[in-house]
């Protein structure tokens, strides 16, 4: 027997003008309906049209853009001349700026690998779905864990003299040590927002500004042998 | 006049011609506009009813659509480009050249086809943090978030490959730093490197290689799997909507009136 709890099902009163379709599915079967009275469109045009007029603004946009821009394109590839620096296409120039500081095994190999298993594996954890404020529970004992965590990764960092990522590591820990003196009553919207953000929220978000910023000085910063530059001093 | 035009449309939507090619029917009942969707073999991964809120640009910004639109323009002015360009060395460089000042529109379908490309890698990775903050993740959808990362994968791959066709000095470079990388990789390293480049080094076998797999290979597959991640869509009960959640559903459901509600058998 399946719990009844499994389905919830209702007619809305016009269901004579706009029918529903009311399917009872058990846990085994694949389809994943749910019915629930909210107001829904038919796909048929009305979403096609607006993702139609999303894609011909995208369009027009690019078309803008290639008309005012050129693609670049450099002399013929010469294997004898190594131009400097020699640098990846931009989204993989955050690798290449930890490529600078960490053996191509740690940042080349390991680094990726271990993102891409943190993304699959997020909705896997049930800390993600329930997706509690990270400090509202057990406060003390995670705080002393974020200390010793956010402390040892920060002296690593230093170690390796990668103030790059030290930066915006430390805002990130900035942030979280205030959503844990907040809670969701906090009379400032910002602190009760911040209080109620789970772990892989921090994470995430921690992820996202490392990516920002370690793109943007491999992209505008890194000059011949990746010394820094200024972008508006050439 | 807007009459008239509809009443055309509806003409030819019942023409024999017509219907023997689109199934649908004509008229535009909910029923037609259901069929619309149910018997159209690319329009049936998607539900024929969506919830409102889902339209509403908050919801989802319209990445995923977006990242969809840069793909088709990709695929179209890729297919233009490939009239022209022949993956061997040197003659690549000299085709590409041709196109930038020779070929007629070459220039601006180059252009169009390199800040789309640069423009689906942000919009996948946007879409993907969108989706994240959203907790669009959660189940029934964690596999499609798989899928999803798939398609960041096979999107980068499409680009880090399209990165060395015009086979300049931009594009020979980036791709040897980038290559060298696979070096690193413990035991296999240098097989992995090899078999990536068709030798040791950045030469015309790892050109035609890295053609095929980003005019054939790469782009198919991607299209599998984009299929795929629409389907899940309409299968994992449409977009997600914290309101329409079974757990939400659950805490504040109230009793159906009687005969609407059955239990489900087993
Ligand atoms: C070629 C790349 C991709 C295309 C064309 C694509 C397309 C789409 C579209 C059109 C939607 C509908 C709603 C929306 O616009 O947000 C969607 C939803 C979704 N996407 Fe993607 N996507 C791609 C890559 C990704 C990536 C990289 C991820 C995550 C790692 C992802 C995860 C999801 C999830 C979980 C949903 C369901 C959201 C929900 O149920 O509300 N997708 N995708």
């Amino acid at each position: 027997m399946s719990d009844p709890k499994d389905f919830v099902a209702g007619m809305g009163s016009d269901f004579r003008k706009n029918p529903v379709r009311v399917a009872f599915v058990t846990r085994r079967t694949s389809a994943q309906v749910k019915v629930t009275d909210e107001d829904q469109v038919q796909t048929f045009p009305e979403v096609l049209f607006r993702a139609l007029v999303a894609i011909e603004l995208l369009t027009i946009g690019l078309v803008l853009i290639s008309l005012a821009f050129n693609a670049p394109l450099e002399g013929l590839a010469d294997p004898s001349h190594t131009p400097n620096p020699a640098k990846a296409p931009w989204y993989f120039l955050g690798l290449q700026e930890m490529l600078h500081y960490f053996p191509p095994v740690v940042a080349g190999v390991l680094v990726p690998t271990l993102v891409v298993i943190a993304l699959v594996v997020i909705p896997y954890f049930n800390i993600n779905i329930e997706a509690e404020g990270l400090f509202l529970k057990d406060r003390k004992r995670r705080l002393r864990v974020f200390y010793v965590v956010v402390g040892l990764f920060c002296l690593f960092l230093l170690y390796f003299d990668v103030y790059v990522a030290l930066v915006p590591t430390l805002i990130v820990a900035g942030f979280m040590l205030l959503a844990a003196q907040s809670s969701p009553g906090s009379s400032s919207a910002f602190r009760s927002y911040l209080a109620s953000k789970p772990l892989s929220y921090w994470i995430m978000t921690w992820f996202l500004f490392e990516l920002v910023v370690l793109t943007a000085i491999g992209t505008f910063f890194r000059g011949p042998g990746w010394s820094w530059v200024l972008p508006w001093r050439s | 006049m807007a009459k008239t035009i509809e009443n055309y449309f509806d003409q030819m939507r019942g023409t024999r011609v017509w219907r023997s090619v689109f199934r649908g029917g004509t008229g535009s009942s909910t029923l037609r506009r259901s069929l619309a969707i149910q018997q159209n073999v690319f329009l049936h991964l998607f539900s024929t009813k969506v919830r409102r809120r889902m339209l509403s640009f908050s919801a989802t910004w319209y990445l995923g659509t977006l990242t969809l639109g840069t793909f088709l323009i990709l695929v179209s002015t890729g297919i233009f480009l490939m009239l022209y360009y022949h993956p061997s060395v040197p003659q690549a460089y000299a085709d590409t050249k041709d196109l930038q000042f020779v070929v007629s529109s070459g220039l601006f379908l180059r252009n169009l086809h390199r800040w789309s490309a640069h423009a689906m890698v942000f919009l996948v990775f946007a879409h993907m943090f969108k989706v994240f903050y959203r907790g669009a993740y959660r189940p029934p959808r964690e596999f499609n978030w798989v899928i999803g990362v798939i398609l960041l994968l096979i999107t980068l791959l499409l680009s880090y490959t399209g990165y060395l066709l015009p086979w300049d000095q931009l594009a020979y470079w980036a791709i040897t730093v980038g290559s060298n990388i696979a070096k690193a990789v413990p035991v296999l390293g240098n097989n992995v490197h090899f078999l990536m480049l068709g030798g040791n080094l950045v030469n015309a076998n790892a050109l035609l290689r890295f053609y095929v797999l980003h005019c054939m290979i790469l782009p198919l597959t991607a299209i599998v799997f984009i299929a795929i991640h629409f389907w899940r869509i309409r299968k994992d009960g449409g977009l997600y909507s914290h309101q329409s959640e079974p757990k939400t559903l659950a805490a504040k459901a109230v009793p159906a009136p009687a005969g609407a509600v059955a239990k489900g058998a087993q």
